[in-house]
């Protein structure tokens, strides 16, 4: 298998802002990478880095087996981009839109109509398709800018936030739009802020902070990263809180995490649902009331926490355009 | 082969532009409303106070006022562009494999068209307050040429500002400071006879001046008892103004080019 985009130390500064910091990246043909960050990560200036709209200040990088820099030109020819903005004009049709995309990657007139209309059926826009972007809902623009990004039937496909500002009625609705794509074998790279998101979508997922990646792998890996299993569970009083705590120290693998204030208790464990009955027998040994138990898989959330000490939504800092 | 492909690309974004017209005709109508009140308050307030020897204030008037309205239809230039770049549409047209120039090629071309559009609009309006064409057909069509051509090259200067300033709203406020002196320093309704010193050598060297007298020589719109200014350009105001639009050209299609990479690059 080859390797759709390969990034090696890409540097882009702004000024003083380090936007990207030696972004290393390889993305295998075929395959969907989620690219995971907060704002500011560095996921727009990596997107813009490789669909040349942007020259990174160091490093190279390669997508579809093209120098992003000396090969841009024949590269453009071989990419779609969606953006986080729905990069579509306002007063031209659903219509006219397509076609003008298919227009300026010389298909051809004939080619370019049958496309668009193609597309407009595809992402169930043909109602709309003659009537101006204008009075589109926010769900019809996103997925009319992503027909404008497959036009070409690109090898490789970006999209940068597809969801971002959408409803989640809207967001369930691209997302199926999504997986419906990629079914076709096309090497998709799609940035996200959402955690279950890249969960839902990636087959690998790219977690990435002050413009480098911090780590690499499945959901699964990830996940594994931070530990396994962790049970759950609330009580009535601090009291209970301390001698639950004590009984299930034996079961735990790690450090168990109490907050007083909440009366609730994290513990670490390993044995799926046998350590969960193994645990309510020792409770209800020791009498402690249990308000609610559980056993809990950790979330890309708990994994986004554990490698960057801060949680993916909280982040000061303005996106990187 | 490329050239041809380039402009093709120019062409698909110019149709996307003029697109908007038919779309926004609100458009239209207040890009015209202006100068047919310009027109309307020279003819019937301020005219009565302007005398020319020789001729009825209404023929001097109109060239002017085709010269202002084209100049200020070439601003739609700027402010197009710079309503695009606050969009994710340049981000879509950079990521296809079309030409560099097209956005700009496209957008100026349909400000082209919109000012013809205008023009034609203008010239009726004359026609109805009293302005007649004394030359021959040819000799008025060469008149619209011009003041088209330098129309067109102005709005690489606006293209090049819209570009600069990056907000539709700044741009409004931005080229106005560009666009008052060059439109009213001139002798676009007033004769530049008439200023103080200072300000008549400007008007005479006002490239505004050269082609609103060359419309106006064109269109048999002179006084038999006025002669230009004994000054170069407007002693051949046809010649000036096209070597007017060749200097525009040369400065600005560069400058614009330039802005617009650096622009998107950011």
């Amino acid at each position: 298998m080859t390797d759709a985009i390969v990034a090696e130390g890409l540097v882009k500064r702004y000024g003083s802002v380090v936007a990207l910091d030696g972004l290393d990246l390889t993305v295998p043909e075929g395959t969907i990478t989620g690219l995971l960050g907060p704002n500011g990560a560095g996921k727009t200036t990596a997107v813009r880095v490789f669909t040349t709209l942007l020259e990174a200040d160091e490093g190279s990088a390669r997508v579809a087996g093209l120098d992003v820099r000396k090969q841009a030109d024949e590269l453009r020819t071989k990419i779609g981009l969606s953006g986080q903005y729905a990069a579509v004009d306002d007063n031209l049709t659903g219509f006219e839109n397509l076609d003008m995309v298919g227009r300026l990657y010389h298909l051809g007139r004939a080619r370019s109509r049958e496309r668009a209309r193609e597309l407009l059926a595809r992402f169930d826009l043909e109602d709309a398709a003659d009537r101006p972007v204008k009075g589109y809902s926010g769900g019809m623009r996103r997925r009319l800018d992503l027909a404008g990004a497959l036009v070409a039937k690109p090898t490789v496909l970006f999209l940068d936030e597809p969801t971002t500002g959408l409803d989640p009625r809207s967001r369930l609705g691209m997302w199926d739009v999504i997986e419906e794509l990629v079914k076709g074998g096309t090497t998709l790279l799609l940035t996200t802020q959402y955690l279950e998101e890249a969960d839902r979508l990636a087959d690998q997922i790219a977690v990435i902070d002050h413009g480098r990646v911090i780590a690499e792998g499945t959901a699964d890996q990830l996940k594994d990263q931070v530990g396994g299993e962790r049970l759950e569970l609330s009580v009535a009083t601090s009291a209970e809180l301390s001698t639950a705590a004590g009984t299930l120290a034996g079961l735990a693998v790690g450090q168990i995490d109490a907050d007083d204030r909440q009366n609730h208790l994290t513990v670490p464990v390993t044995g799926g649902s046998s350590v969960l009955m193994e645990a309510i027998r020792r409770l209800d040994a020791e009498s402690v009331k249990v308000l609610d138990i559980g056993l809990r898989r950790p979330t890309l959330d708990d994994v986004f926490l554990a490698l960057t000490g801060h949680v993916a939504d909280d982040s000061a800092q303005g996106e990187q355009k | 082969m490329k050239l041809l492909q380039a402009l093709a690309d120019g062409a698909v974004v110019a149709k996307r532009n003029l697109i908007k017209i038919k779309r926004v005709p609100d458009l239209l109508v207040f890009s015209t409303a202006a100068p047919i009140m310009f027109v309307l308050l020279f003819a019937y307030v301020f005219g009565g106070s302007i005398q020319i020897p020789g001729m009825d204030y209404r023929e001097f008037l109109m060239a002017g006022i085709f010269a202002q309205t084209v100049l200020f239809g070439a601003t739609i230039t700027g402010s197009g562009l710079a309503e695009d770049m606050t969009k994710g549409i340049i981000d879509r047209f950079r990521s296809l494999p079309m030409a560099r120039s097209a956005v700009l090629v496209g957008r100026t071309t349909s400000d082209l068209v919109n000012n013809a559009l205008v023009i034609v609009i203008m010239m009726i309006t004359g026609l109805i307050v009293g302005w007649r064409i004394h030359s021959s057909p040819l000799e008025a069509l060469a008149a619209v040429g011009i003041l088209l051509l330098f129309a067109y090259a102005f709005s690489w200067a606006m293209a090049w500002i819209g570009l600069l300033v990056r907000s539709p709203e700044v741009f409004n406020n931005a080229s106005f400071i560009f666009i008052f002196p060059i439109t009213y320093i001139a002798n676009t309704f007033v004769q530049s006879e008439n200023l103080p010193a200072g300000l008549r050598h400007v008007a005479e060297w006002n490239p505004v001046s050269a082609v609103t007298l060359a419309a106006r020589e064109l269109f048999g719109n002179t006084s038999p008892l006025q002669t230009p200014p004994d000054v170069w350009p407007l002693q051949h105001p046809v010649l000036a103004s096209l070597g007017w639009v060749v200097v525009f050209l040369l400065i600005f299609v560069p400058l614009a080019n330039y802005q617009y990479k650096r622009a998107v690059a950011r």
